[in-house]
This record gives C-alpha cells, sequence and structure tokens, in this order.
C-alpha cells in the first residue's frame, strides 16, 4: 500500500459511513472521492506544495464531523445549489477540494438576484468551538445575478486542534459588484486549508480580503477569473508568529482583454514562523489592454523567520500591462528613532511600526465593523508581542 | 549645576571620526547656536545627543542635568526633557500624528508620575499649540509627516516641541529649506517657548534664522571641533566674511563663488 492509499484509507471510513444522499449529491461525492483516492494528499514534491507539509494533516486522522462548527447563516437545501455547486470549485487538480466535495452536506448558500443591492454585508461564520483532533468541510456558495450588489464576511474560528478544509464558489453576474473578506481566527493548533473560487462576469467589480492571523498550518488557494471588462482587487494580510506557517496561493486569470487586477498581499513575520506567497497570473492570448498589478511586501521581525515569495506570470498576450514585486524587510531604523526621540518606548514603537505596517491593508476594508474589530486584534497581537 | 555639559566627545561612524573633541556648556536659559561648514558635524552632535546609535562615542562624556546622558536609551532622553527638531523629518505612514504625539506625551507624563491627559484636555492642548504654529487640524489624522511639504514637516516639528515642553531643546537645521515666512513662523514658535527653565542648542549653517531666534552664544564647529565661541556678533561676522574669513572650507560658499 502507499503512502497515498493508507491515508485515504482512513477518509475512506468516514465516507462509506456518511448518511446516503440524493443520488445526484452521491455520484458528486462519489466522483470526488475516487479522484480524492486517486490524488492523495500532496507532498512536497508536488511543485505548488514545496513550501508546506500537510503531513501533519495526513498523520493526523481527523475523523469528519459535519455539524462540528456554528454556521451562522441557515444552511440551504443542498438541492436549491444543485446548478452550481463544484461547478467552479473543481476537484480534477486539487485532493483537498475533493475531500470536502466527498463529504459534501451542507452549504451556504447565498443567491442574490438579478439587479438587487444587499446594503447590510452578509456574515458567514464557521465556530468551531472547543474541539479536538476532528475535521469538518465548510462549503460556501454566492451566486450573485447580473447588476446586483453585496458584501460577504466569511470569518473561520475556533480553539484546539482541529481540521477545517473550506471551498468557497463565488460566481458574479455581469455587471456585480461583489466584495468578499474573509478572516480566519482559528485556533493556534488548527489546521486550516481553504479554496476560493470567483468566477466574474463581464464589467463585473470584484474584490477580496483574505486575512489569516490564526492556525497552526495555513493554506490558501484563491482562483479569480476574469471575463472582458472585469475588474478584480485581490488583496491579503497574513501575521504570524512561533512556528505558524502561511501559504498564500493566488491564481489570477485574465481570460478576456480589458481586464484590470490589483493584488497587494502584505506578511508580518516573527519568532520561527514562516510563509509562501505564490501569485499566478495568467493572460491568455484573448486578453489584449490587461492591467494586472501584484505586489507582496513582507515585514520580517525576526532572525528565524522565513518567507518564500514567487511571481509567476504566463503572459501569452502581446498588448499588455503586467507588474509584480516583492519585498521583504525588517523595520525601519530611522522610524523607531524618530518615535524613541519623542519619549516612546523602544518595543511600543516597534508594535506602532509593525502596526503601521498592516494598516493599508486595514484601511482598504470597507465595512467598519470588521475594520474596527480587525485593527483592536491586530493592535492586541503587536503588543503581546511587544511585552 | 549646568543643563548640559558636553566634555571632550568624540563620535566615529564607521571608521570614521566625526566629532573630535567637543567640549561645550549650556545652561538653563540660554541659547547657543552652533554653525559651522556642512561636514563640520554639526548634525552628528545633535543626533548623538538624541541617542541615535548610527554613531559610537569613543571617548568624552555627557552630564545632562548632571547625569550621563550617554548611559541613556533615546526613549529616556526624551521622558528626561531633551526634544531633538530633525533635520529631515520622518515620515511615517500607518500612523497618525494624533495618535503618535498622544503616546509621546503620555510616555513623558508618566515618567514625571503625571496621569495621562484625558482625550479632551489632549485635543484642547493641541489645539493651543497648532494654533501657535498656525498649522492646519487635519493634518492631526493624516499619518506623521507623510505628504507634508517641506515646511510643514518643520512647523509638525515645533508644534511637537510645544506641546511636549522640553527642557533642553536641539533644533537641527530648522530653518532649511523654509521661506522667509515659514521661518518666522517657526522663529515665533521656538521664540515662545524660550524660558529661564529651559535651554536651547539651534544648529545651523546659516545666519538668517539667528536674527530670528537671537542666540546668546555662538560656537563655530570645524572639522568635528568647536573652533570659535563668542556671542551673537559671531554670526554676524560670519554673515559678513563667510566662513573663510575664520580660514575654513566651506562647500556651499565655493559653489556660490563658482
Amino acid at each position: 500500500m502507499t503512502a497515498a492509499s493508507q491515508h485515504t484509507g482512513q477518509w475512506l471510513d468516514a465516507f462509506t459511513r456518511q448518511k446516503p444522499a440524493a443520488p445526484w449529491l452521491q455520484e458528486l461525492r462519489e466522483a470526488a472521492f475516487q479522484r480524492f483516492a486517486e490524488l492523495g494528499l500532496p507532498t512536497t514534491h508536488d511543485e505548488d506544495w514545496r513550501f508546506t507539509n500537510v503531513a501533519p494533516i495526513a498523520r493526523a486522522q481527523f475523523p469528519v464531523h459535519p455539524a462540528l462548527a456554528r454556521v451562522s447563516t441557515p444552511s440551504a437545501n443542498v438541492e436549491e445549489a444543485r446548478d452550481y455547486l463544484a461547478k467552479h470549485a473543481l476537484y480534477d487538480h486539487c485532493a483537498f477540494v475533493a475531500l470536502n466535495t466527498a463529504f459534501l452536506e451542507n452549504v451556504a448558500f447565498l443567491r442574490v438576484p438579478r439587479g438587487a443591492v444587499i446594503e447590510q454585508p452578509i456574515e458567514i461564520v464557521y465556530e468551531a468551538g472547543q474541539v479536538n483532533g476532528l475535521s469538518h468541510h465548510p462549503r460556501t456558495l454566492i451566486v450573485v445575478g447580473a447588476d446586483a450588489q453585496c458584501t460577504i464576511v466569511e470569518k473561520y474560528a475556533g480553539s484546539g486542534q482541529y481540521f477545517t478544509n473550506a471551498v468557497t464558489e463565488i460566481v458574479a453576474g455581469d455587471g456585480a459588484v461583489v466584495d468578499h473578506y474573509k478572516v480566519q481566527l482559528e485556533g493556534d493548533a488548527a489546521f486550516h486549508v481553504a479554496t476560493l473560487q470567483a468566477t466574474l462576469g463581464r464589467s463585473a467589480n470584484f474584490s477580496t480580503h483574505n486575512i489569516s492571523l490564526g492556525g497552526a498550518l495555513v493554506r490558501n488557494d484563491i482562483g479569480v477569473t476574469l471575463a472582458e471588462g472585469t475588474d478584480a482587487i485581490v488583496n491579503g494580510l497574513y501575521v504570524v508568529n512561533g512556528t505558524q506557517h502561511v501559504d498564500n496561493h493566488t491564481s489570477i486569470d485574465h481570460a478576456k482583454p480589458h481586464g484590470t487586477s490589483h493584488e497587494l498581499y502584505k506578511g508580518i513575520l516573527d519568532g520561527r514562523a514562516s510563509a509562501v506567497f505564490n501569485g499566478r497570473i495568467l493572460v491568455r492570448k484573448d486578453a489584449q489592454k490587461t492591467d494586472s498589478k501584484q505586489t507582496n511586501k513582507n515585514l520580517v521581525l525576526s532572525d528565524e523567520a522565513v518567507i518564500d515569495t514567487k511571481p509567476e506570470l504566463q503572459i501569452f498576450a502581446d498588448d499588455v500591462r503586467c507588474t509584480h514585486g516583492a519585498t521583504i524587510g525588517q523595520l525601519d531604523a530611522e522610524s523607531l528613532f524618530y518615535l524613541q526621540s519623542r519619549g516612546i518606548g523602544k518595543e511600543q514603537a516597534r508594535s506602532l511600526l509593525t502596526y503601521a505596517f498592516a494598516q493599508d491593508i486595514v484601511d482598504r476594508i470597507k465595512v467598519q465593523g470588521l475594520r474596527d474589530s480587525l485593527e483592536r486584534v491586530l493592535f492586541e497581537k503587536f503588543h503581546e508581542h511587544s511585552q | 549645576m549646568p543643563l548640559l555639559e558636553i566634555k571632550d566627545l568624540h563620535a566615529t561612524v564607521g571608521d570614521r571620526e566625526i566629532l573630535q573633541g567637543i567640549d561645550l556648556t549650556v545652561d538653563a536659559g540660554e541659547v547657543h547656536a552652533i554653525m559651522g561648514p556642512n561636514g563640520s558635524g554639526k548634525s552628528t552632535l545633535a543626533q548623538v545627543l538624541a541617542g541615535r546609535d548610527l554613531y559610537h562615542v569613543t571617548r568624552g562624556q555627557v552630564l545632562y542635568d548632571g547625569k550621563d546622558l550617554l548611559e541613556m536609551a533615546p526613549e529616556e532622553r526624551a521622558q528626561e526633557g531633551i526634544f531633538l527638531a530633525f533635520q529631515y523629518p520622518v515620515e511615517i505612514p500607518g500612523v497618525s500624528n494624533m495618535y503618535f504625539l498622544k503616546a509621546a506625551l503620555n510616555a513623558i507624563r508618566k515618567h514625571r508620575g503625571q496621569d495621562e491627559l484625558d482625550a479632551m484636555d489632549f485635543l484642547n492642548l493641541i489645539r493651543e499649540k497648532m494654533a501657535l504654529m498656525k498649522m492646519d487640524q487635519t493634518l492631526m489624522n493624516r499619518p506623521v509627516n507623510t505628504g507634508f511639504s517641506g515646511g510643514e514637516k518643520k512647523r509638525n516639528e515645533i508644534f511637537q516641541m510645544a506641546v511636549l515642553e522640553p527642557r533642553l531643546a536641539i533644533l537641527d537645521e530648522t530653518d532649511s529649506g523654509l521661506d522667509i515666512d515659514a521661518l518666522k513662523l517657526v522663529a515665533a514658535g521656538v521664540n515662545a517657548m524660550r524660558s529661564p527653565e529651559r535651554g536651547m542648542v539651534v544648529v545651523t549653517h546659516y545666519q538668517r534664522l539667528l536674527n530670528e531666534i537671537v542666540p546668546d552664544y555662538v560656537h563655530v564647529l570645524a572639522e568635528g571641533r568647536i573652533m570659535k565661541s563668542g556671542g551673537k556678533e559671531l554670526a554676524l561676522q560670519l554673515e559678513a566674511g563667510g566662513y573663510a574669513a575664520l580660514g575654513l572650507f566651506d562647500e556651499a560658499e565655493a559653489v556660490g563663488k563658482a
């Protein structure tokens, strides 16, 4: 038996014990599980997983607990989601998406009719509470009609050692305006793997902010597919300390002409933490007049923290503007001295400057309640670090 | 006891000795001007007094109010009442001017055994001091010095000084880059703070600032040493004859003549 099939063996038990579902869903689950068994969990030999070793997840053998998390949004009848489900976040190439799909039972499903404007942000909270040794596979589906507008906030939280394997699909119609936020505040010992796939219509306006603060081992795969004239903002902030590891893989697909994408990922690393940023930008042959900008900035506060950052540009059109840049730096000595010279203690000065580094991502968050709570969380986090 | 006593101060950056034996005594209530050609060590002296770790003191002693200044961290010096108005105030994106100044004032008050100022008292204080410096109040909500004009930055320095009320103020080329109106405004702010309890060290290349902030003593610094000391007339002498009249080379003068 290979290592991969050994590990799928544990999931197989859980899979066979699952309550049966409607035939179409059962078929989907089985196809996904089949694919999962073929793929096996990735290893560091896979190019996309070079810096992130998921062996601890494979070893831990987390039994599946479908109702592990308290979900703030009532799960919809899975039947309603049928037309859209698993059509965007595809399980053929990703074992984690396959696993999530194999255990599909409840879906947080939000549908915004054509032209509707929902002003209040919609919060979807997956709150795991104090748990140990379990896994859950949250599934979120957001379908926004043409010219409709909405704001979605996904939150993941909990404490203890558990495994969250989330998949979110967003489908935005032509001219839709969608602001998406994901805040990951999982427990310090938790594993968190999440896939977001957003498929955007013509002239749609989309933004996503991926805020990653908790978890022991975290991986985000973010895919955004643009149509003609689509405008996408893909931002993220990761703050890691201790032995935390966070890996953000983003993939922006300019499939059609006149699309614009702006990507800004910022990271703050302390202790022996490590982070990965891999930003793929694909500009297809048709996608003339694409305007794409990618930036990854890292603030490294200790000697032992490690960041691997890599842009991955694949450009097949010839009339485009694509820029990318990455920086890795420390706190600015002159700024520190300036603050100290005004009486501010060195540690407080450090935490102020660290906070300031994150500030421009926080400022871009349009939901005030979320921005305020994040400011508090970050402020406390950096203040703790400095004690 | 003098407010500040510098004895045979030597300081290096890398393996270059910039200060080569400075002696200077400043009493409370006095304003000392330090003039000198570019590269003479004026700014280094200012930065060493404020505690910048870029410079290494290799010899000498600095007593502030009888205490060993060189033993203190930069923030302790500030809490003890030393203020450096920077030649190049640092831009700090992401930290609002308001938050910064409140943190600074409260750190200093705490050190003095005073309570933190509440939000209302703090606002009243900064309104009063901003009016003094004719500063636009919206600057308080902007990040520290970020996107400020050269004049706004210098005014912001003196405004901070007015709020923090130091016992020893060191002004490092506060006049550079200012037009005459801005210069008068900044000088008025400084003059308003002259008091028998407070000492000032005004570092400048040009005489024109000293027309506005009239010093009690003038020292000419060159090649890391104080070459000449005198009263305010020494500055006028320099204005008339240039540093060359003292037998000193000054790049700015040389370029001006060419």
